[in-house]
This record gives C-alpha cells, sequence and structure tokens, in this order.
C-alpha cells in the first residue's frame, strides 16, 4: 500500500540576492533589501516528503534514521550555519530559496534509501515557502 | 474543484513491535519506539476533502457534520488509548505515523463515501510536529 512520510529540518543560513548579470541598479531594483552587501540570514524549515509502498515488516515507508542520516550529511552538514553564497552550487545561481530548494531536491533525489522523493518545501520565513516535485538534470550541475 | 482541511488532536500512546521478529530485530528496527512499555504522541489529524462548492451554501463539505465524523469514526476509538492495546486494526498492523493514516481513512471513508460529489482526499498524520505521514487512497 502506498504511503507518504514527511520530515521537517532546519537550518539556519546567510545569503545576499545579486547576480552579475545586472547593473547594481538593477540589482536592488530587482532584489530590493535582499540585495544589501553584506547579506542576511534566515532559518529555514526543509520540509522532506517521501512516497513509497508501506514495508510489511516495519510497517514504514523509509526509516526516520535512515533519512536523518541522509539529510544530514548531504544537506544539513553542507549549508547550516553556512553563507549560502559562497557554495559552489551557487557560484553561478543566485540563493535564493526557489534555487535552494531545487538544489536540496537534486541533493535527495537519488540518495534516499529507500522510497522516492516526492517534494522538497523550503519554508524562508514563516511566511514564504517554495516547494518542488521535480527538477531539470541538466538545469542542475551539482557539486 | 476546492480542497478543504479539517484538523483535529488527539493523544495517545504506541510501541513499534513486530511479533515475527526477534527481539534484537525489532530493536534494531524500531530503536527506542521498540520499548514494550510503550511511549506517546500529542498526534495532529488533517482530513481533506476535494469537491465543488454547492451552489446554494457555498460549502465543499459542512465542516460541523465533517467534525462529528472525525470525533465519531477517528477521535473516540484513539483519543487518550493505547493504540496497539485498544484499537482493532493494530493488533495486526504496527500503529506507525503511515499504518495511522491509513487506518483513519478506512474508518472516514465510508461516511464520506455518501457525499454528493465530494471525495475525501488526503489523511496526514503528524505525530509530532517534524514527524507526518499521509495516505491518498489507492494510487
Amino acid at each position: 500500500m502506498k504511503a507518504y512520510f514527511g520530515r521537517r529540518y532546519s537550518l539556519s543560513a546567510s545569503h545576499r540576492l545579486h547576480t552579475d548579470a545586472l547593473s547594481e541598479e538593477a540589482n536592488r531594483s530587482a532584489y530590493g533589501k535582499c540585495n544589501n552587501p553584506h547579506g542576511h540570514g534566515h532559518n529555514y524549515v526543509i520540509e522532506v516528503l517521501a512516497r513509497g509502498p508501506v514495508d510489511a515488516g516495519t510497517g514504514m515507508v523509509i526509516d526516520l534514521v535512515a533519512l536523518d542520516e541522509v539529510m544530514r550529511t548531504r544537506v544539513l552538514d553542507r549549508f547550516d550555519h553556512t553563507n549560502l553564497n559562497l557554495d559552489p552550487v551557487f557560484e553561478n545561481r543566485v540563493p535564493t530559496t526557489e534555487n535552494l530548494c531545487k538544489v536540496i531536491f537534486g541533493l535527495l533525489k537519488t540518495s534516499l534509501p529507500a522510497a522516492e522523493l516526492d517534494y522538497v518545501r523550503v519554508e524562508e520565513t514563516e511566511n514564504n515557502f517554495f516547494q518542488c516535485w521535480d527538477i531539470d538534470e541538466e538545469d542542475l550541475d551539482l557539486r | 474543484m476546492v480542497e478543504l482541511t479539517r484538523r483535529a488532536t488527539f493523544s495517545a500512546s504506541h510501541f513499534y513491535w513486530n511479533d515475527a521478529w526477534s527481539a534484537e530485530r525489532n530493536a534494531q528496527a524500531f530503536g527506542r519506539c521498540a520499548n514494550r512499555n510503550g511511549h506517546g504522541h500529542n498526534y495532529t489529524l488533517e482530513v481533506t476533502v476535494a469537491g465543488t462548492p454547492d451552489p446554494v451554501t457555498g460549502f465543499v463539505v459542512d465542516l460541523k457534520w465533517l467534525k462529528d465524523v472525525i470525533e465519531r469514526e477517528v477521535l473516540t476509538a484513539y483519543d487518550h488509548r493505547h493504540l496497539n492495546l485498544e484499537v482493532p486494526e493494530f493488533k495486526s498492523a504496527i500503529p506507525t505515523a503511515e499504518n495511522v493514516a491509513i487506518a483513519a481513512w478506512k474508518r472516514l471513508e465510508p461516511s464520506l463515501a455518501g457525499l454528493k460529489t465530494t471525495r475525501l482526499r488526503r489523511v496526514r498524520v503528524y505525530e509530532t510536529p517534524e514527524i507526518f505521514a499521509e495516505y491518498r487512497g489507492e494510487e
């Protein structure tokens, strides 16, 4: 029987929204306060949903401990308490939360110990959140 | 099509144990959840229905009616109970969040099947604010 298992994690990181493709003025216009030169930070909440058959032996879609370990090694150890702009994956990609959401989806997609990744949701604040169900492989040269 | 979700909470105890396995294997698979004395959670149940709002009332479903169905079918059976020991479906199924979501769906679905166009869309069960499972019926 197919079901879903979800887990919420938090990570704190800083970022600055800025692209070299735009002039200083256009950056300020596009990103407003988020373009301030020294950046700012968020307590991000990452919600991960996995889908798959409920295992007959355990009654589970995915082992929570194994999911936590993948999340820790692939995502939290990499981004928690860091400046997102300095991560190689954001070298040529603005660390908007849309892009962070896609990057996390890409890092987890092929890494789950069981089940399939259904969606990744990233809550930037209590009032903004972003969700993605898939990514284009070519779009994401994950390093 | 509009979705409507009603939340309800219940508090219950449970433990994870597969009778077909050795104590060692249960401990390995379930960790602290395999403690046979049980432990408890404040669960949150989210019941989502989907349908077209009725042209006269503007409702997808009468919320008071849905609240009563949830109370009658799920909360009276689960709230302040030991799921393994007091709830029939968990004599055979381990009361993981996944299985609680499936069982709650099965308890709710017959009442909702009588509605004209509105259907049960999904049941989500939060074991804690950070851990949840969902069932959407046969897919």
